[in-house]
C-alpha cells in the first residue's frame, strides 16, 4: 500500500505539471480528471474511504462534467492553441516558476525541520466520518448547504441564456440571429 | 482494508505543498481563465491531500469533514466561474483573462 501511495503522488504530480504547462484546454481537463483520480487512489491509500469516494463521484464526476461541457461549448480551435504557445513564452514562465521554487524552498525546509513522524495510517470510517459530520459539523454542513445554494443561484443567473438579450452585448452581426433565438424558445 | 499503508507524514506534505504551488504557477501565469480555472483545482486539492494527511496522522475524522467542504466550495466556484467564463466569451468572444480591462485593474 505505501508503494501505492507514493506511485498516486507521482502520477499526481505529474498530471498536474501537464494541466498547468498544456496548451489545448481538453487534454489538460484528462489529465485533470487522471490528478484528481489519482488522489482519490492516495487518499484510499491514507485510510479516508469515504473522502476517496467522494473525490472519484464528486470531483472526477460531476465537477469535471462541467468542465467538459464548457471546453465543448466554447469549441477552441487550433487558433486558441497558437495563441497560447505566442503566450507561453520562456520570459513568461521565469519569475514566477522561481518564486514558486523559492517558496517551495523555504517550506519543505520548514517541514523537514519539523519531527519525522512516520506512522501507520488508520482507516477513519465513513461511519466516523458521518457522525462527526453531523455532530460537531452541524453549521459547517448548514453553510455548506447555503453555499452550494448561492452557487446555484450565481451560476443560474450568470449563465448566458437567451432569455435576457439585454444582458448580452450583441456581437457583431448576430443581433438579429439572436433575437430569432429568442424568439424560438 | 486492513493493510494499510506506513507513510512519512512530512513526505506527503511536501507532496501536497507541490501540487499548491504548480497550481499557484498556473494561476499566475496561464491568461485562459479556463486553466486558471483548472489550477484553482489543483490548489484545492492539494489543500484536501494535506487534511488527509493529517487525518491519517491523528486518526481523526475531521480531515475528511473538511475535505468534504472543500469539495462543496470548489463545486460552487466552478459553477460561478464556468458561468462567467461562458459571459466573458459570449461578449468579448475570447477566455484571456486580460481582455477584461475596462476599469484599467
Amino acid at each position: 500500500m505505501t508503494v501505492i501511495c507514493y506511485a498516486g503522488c507521482a502520477v499526481a504530480l505529474v498530471c498536474a505539471l501537464m494541466v498547468v504547462t498544456h496548451r489545448n484546454a481538453m487534454h489538460a481537463l484528462l489529465y485533470l480528471i487522471l490528478m484528481l483520480l489519482a488522489l482519490g487512489l492516495v487518499f484510499f491509500t491514507l485510510g479516508a474511504p469515504f473522502a476517496a469516494v467522494l473525490q472519484v463521484a464528486i470531483y472526477a464526476g460531476a465537477v469535471m462534467v462541467l468542465f467538459v461541457f464548457v471546453v465543448m461549448m466554447l469549441n477552441l480551435g487550433p487558433a486558441t492553441e497558437r495563441q497560447e504557445r505566442r503566450w507561453l513564452g520562456a520570459r513568461i514562465w521565469s519569475v514566477p516558476v522561481l518564486l514558486a521554487a523559492v517558496l517551495l524552498a523555504l517550506s519543505v525546509y520548514a517541514i523537514a525541520s519539523a519531527s519525522e513522524a512516520r506512522v501507520t495510517a488508520g482507516v477513519v470510517t465513513p461511519k466516523e466520518v458521518g457522525l462527526s459530520l453531523y455532530r460537531e459539523y452541524v453549521i459547517a454542513v448548514e453553510l455548506a448547504s447555503l453555499i452550494l445554494v448561492a452557487g446555484l443561484v450565481g451560476a443560474f443567473h450568470l449563465a448566458p441564456a437567451r432569455r435576457h438579450p439585454d444582458l448580452d452585448r450583441p456581437v457583431s452581426g448576430t443581433a438579429s440571429t439572436a433575437a430569432e433565438a429568442a424568439q424560438d424558445e | 482494508m486492513n493493510e494499510i499503508s506506513t507513510i512519512s507524514t512530512p513526505v506527503v506534505l511536501g507532496i501536497s505543498l507541490a501540487l499548491f504551488l504548480i497550481g499557484l504557477l498556473g494561476v499566475m501565469v496561464r491568461r485562459d481563465l479556463l486553466f486558471v480555472l483548472m489550477s484553482l483545482e489543483i490548489m484545492l486539492n492539494a489543500a484536501g491531500l494535506a487534511f488527509i494527511a493529517a487525518a491519517a496522522k491523528w486518526r481523526q475524522a475531521d480531515g475528511q469533514v473538511m475535505v468534504l467542504l472543500i469539495l462543496v466550495a470548489a463545486a460552487a466556484e466552478v459553477g460561478v466561474g464556468l458561468s462567467l467564463v461562458l459571459r466573458l466569451y459570449h461578449r468579448f468572444d475570447t477566455v484571456d483573462g486580460d481582455e477584461i480591462s475596462l476599469m484599467r485593474g
